[in-house]
């Protein structure tokens, strides 16, 4: 039997899955205790109580400055930052994309714009975008949208042109105009594809929102973590990384239901 | 705060950390990525060899930022004067540079330094707090103007009620806003504060809705040269209390007492040579300048709001001094009143702060923090 055959059981799949978490864990567990018994005030690896004390503060506790509860006006602020960035730049990449994909015209004009304005790194253009949009909260969303829309379109102009010719000379020969082919034939086809690009974008626009976050905010995940890492809040970051992990992954799972249930032909055209 | 003050607006590189050094998040340059990887890696395997630093040993390791009133540091270092006094005392001294200033804090509290350039403030909120016992040898110099209030079109610093400011939060620089707002009878209520990073301090002051920003040196002198601003209240107004030190390991520091007779005979060497009135001194300050990213003008414009201890035995009658308490009491209330005493601070008394005559301010039991101007005073007597 040769190793590339050898299948585990579903049993041993699910503890093949979890076994590097449990390490991971064990593995802190274990730095964790010897630094706290060398110094019971460490800060780098804190202990489970004090990442659970500290969370019990930030989620349940109102902060004396604000009257807030921080973990979740943290987060409301962030996801209302992702929420707004990600749906601006899918909507616009989305009428771009199919526009430019179907229209030669527009291809030969803005295709090589597109490619070359992508390629310009988004975090470089943030002083100028300081300047221009404040550094309030439109420059934050702006920011998502420079870091994902181009991605988007890029992807959509090239999913449209996958579409096979006989479907678009098909309509055609059956009097479809353009307008009528896009709207039935193309955008159809293309909203799953929108999600799929979405689901890509999600690492990229979370990145954007954090970096923003920590250049001037007053709220977000990304600015508690760049504020409280000026006194090594060890015990704050790591529970924030990991709820702004769980989040990301929720986003994405949630974007792939709403995948298989609004358009639940497209797992059986993706494979073909 | 201290962080990349001179570089960060020559180099296009941001402050904060290792957020982008080439434009993206999380990108550490190759050199910070090795050190901090590798260092807390490093840092979390070999976590229960820890004691064992105590011990005597040979190699030693300070760890600096650039900031005006430390670039004396690395220039002794290439000067050769760090090993000179090494040799002496029979030791190996590596002066590192860590590009970010929190960065370095947190490297240094995590063990992987010996000794480490800092504030007084951020001394007692981070390696104090975090149970790592440290004293100060060297009370090298005050800020004396170079963290400062400026408001745009403003003139009084009354005027800041109401006004959203940006800041580095839990940075001098709050601490700062706090001793204004008190000494103007009013409190952080007052004001708002939107933390932004000092890199990007000077093109948010650009921006038309951005009135109020409270910065360091040079973002301060470039940002005054905007003529709307009015820079309302300085450091220069709280003399000595924004203090620049140099902080090593208590334990190392007992079992090796010849390290910090090094540090303060390299340190008091390097400034006879650099504040003298000889072209060697003008030489000096430009290649520490240059080592910081500006040149002469710039560096000479900042050493006129920081104010060196220029002789160990000013140092050491400041550091034996009532006013030093004093201060030390201000700084652990501010840091007491935003939460950075620990969460479990019942109290600003949670941590002990250990003076020169022996009074403590704090928990006597939980001493984390002392100043010492025994080394100092030993270099005054010529007795290194």
């Amino acid at each position: 039997m040769r190793l590339i055959n050898l299948h585990p059981g579903k049993r041993g799949s699910k503890i093949l899955a979890i076994l590097p978490f449990v390490l991971l864990f064990a593995a802190y567990l274990a730095a964790s205790a010897a630094r706290h018994e060398a110094n019971p005030d460490d800060k780098l690896l804190p202990t489970l109580s004090q990442m659970a004390i500290a969370m019990r503060r930030m989620a349940f506790t109102q902060d004396m400055a604000t009257g807030q509860f921080l973990l979740w006006s943290d987060t409301a602020a962030s996801i209302t930052r992702l929420i707004e960035g990600l749906s601006i730049s899918a909507l616009i990449s989305f009428v771009v994309g199919i526009s430019v994909g179907m229209v030669p015209y527009l291809k030969k004009l803005l295709v090589p714009f597109v490619a070359a304005f992508s390629m310009v790194p988004p975090l470089a253009v943030l002083p100028i975008l300081f300047i221009i949009a404040g550094i309030g909260e439109i420059s934050k969303v702006t920011l998502i949208v420079i870091g994902t829309a181009p991605f988007m379109m890029r992807d959509l102009i090239l999913r449209v042109e996958e579409i096979p010719a006989a479907q678009i000379i098909k309509a055609q020969t059956l009097g479809g105009s353009s307008w009528q082919i896009a709207l039935r034939i193309v955008v159809p086809q293309m909203l799953p594809r929108l999600i799929d690009a979405l689901r890509l974008s999600l690492g990229p626009a979370w990145l954007y929102l954090i970096s923003a976050e920590a250049i001037a905010a007053q709220d977000g995940l990304g600015y508690r973590i760049f504020l409280v890492r000026r006194y090594f809040a060890m015990n704050i970051i790591i529970p924030y990384v990991i709820w702004i992990t769980l989040l990301a992954f929720l986003f994405d799972i949630a974007l792939r239901l709403i995948q298989s249930y609004a358009f639940p032909w497209f797992a059986g055209a993706k494979s073909q | 705060m201290r962080g990349i003050r001179i570089s960060s607006l020559c180099i296009p590189r941001i402050a904060e950390g290792w957020l982008f050094n080439d434009g993206r998040l999380l990108m550490l340059t190759r050199k910070t990525f090795l050190k901090s990887g590798a260092g807390l890696a490093a840092a979390a395997t070999i976590a229960p060899a820890l004691p064992a630093r105590a011990a005597t040993k040979k190699k030693f390791t300070l760890a600096w930022t650039v900031y005006v009133g430390w670039m004396p540091w690395p220039w002794a270092a290439q000067q050769g004067i760090v090993k000179k006094w090494a040799d002496k005392y029979g030791i190996e001294i590596e002066v590192v540079q860590v590009s970010d200033y929190a960065t370095s804090i947190n490297q240094y509290t995590s063990g992987m330094f010996d000794a480490l350039t800092i504030t007084n403030m951020d001394t007692l909120a981070v390696p104090a707090v975090g149970g790592v016992d440290s004293t100060s040898i060297i009370t090298g110099d005050y800020s004396n103007g170079n963290d400062a209030v400026i408001l745009k079109g403003k003139t009084k610093f009354e005027d800041i009620k109401g006004q959203k400011i940006n800041i580095v939060q839990y940075s001098v620089s709050q601490y700062l806003l706090d001793r204004g707002l008190q000494l103007h009878g009013m409190t952080e209520r007052d004001v708002r504060l939107v933390n932004t990073s000092d890199a990007d301090m000077a093109a948010a002051f650009l921006t038309p809705d951005v009135t109020a920003v409270v910065t360091w040196n040079p973002i301060v002198e470039q940002i005054d040269a905007d003529k709307g601003a009015h820079n309302v209240f300085n450091s220069s107004q709280i003399p000595g209390e924004i203090l620049d030190l140099v902080i090593v390991n208590s334990k190392t520091l007992d079992a090796n007492p010849e390290f910090a007779k090094a540090l303060c005979g390299i340190w008091y060497e390097t400034l006879g040579i650099m504040l003298s009135d000889t072209p060697e001194a003008k030489k000096a300050q430009a290649e520490m300048g240059q080592l910081s990213g500006t040149d002469y003008a710039g560096f000479a414009s900042q050493l006129k709001t920081t104010h060196l201890f220029s002789s160990p035995e000013k140092a050491a009658d400041f550091t034996k001094g009532s006013q030093l308490i004093a201060t030390m009491d201000h700084v652990r209330q501010f840091l007491f009143a935003w939460g950075m005493l620990g969460q479990g601070a019942a109290s600003p008394n949670v941590v002990g702060i250990e003076f020169p005559s022996g009074h403590v301010l704090g928990d006597t039991k939980n001493v984390k923090f002392r100043f010492n101007a025994e080394y100092m005073a030993m270099t005054a007597a010529h007795q290194l």
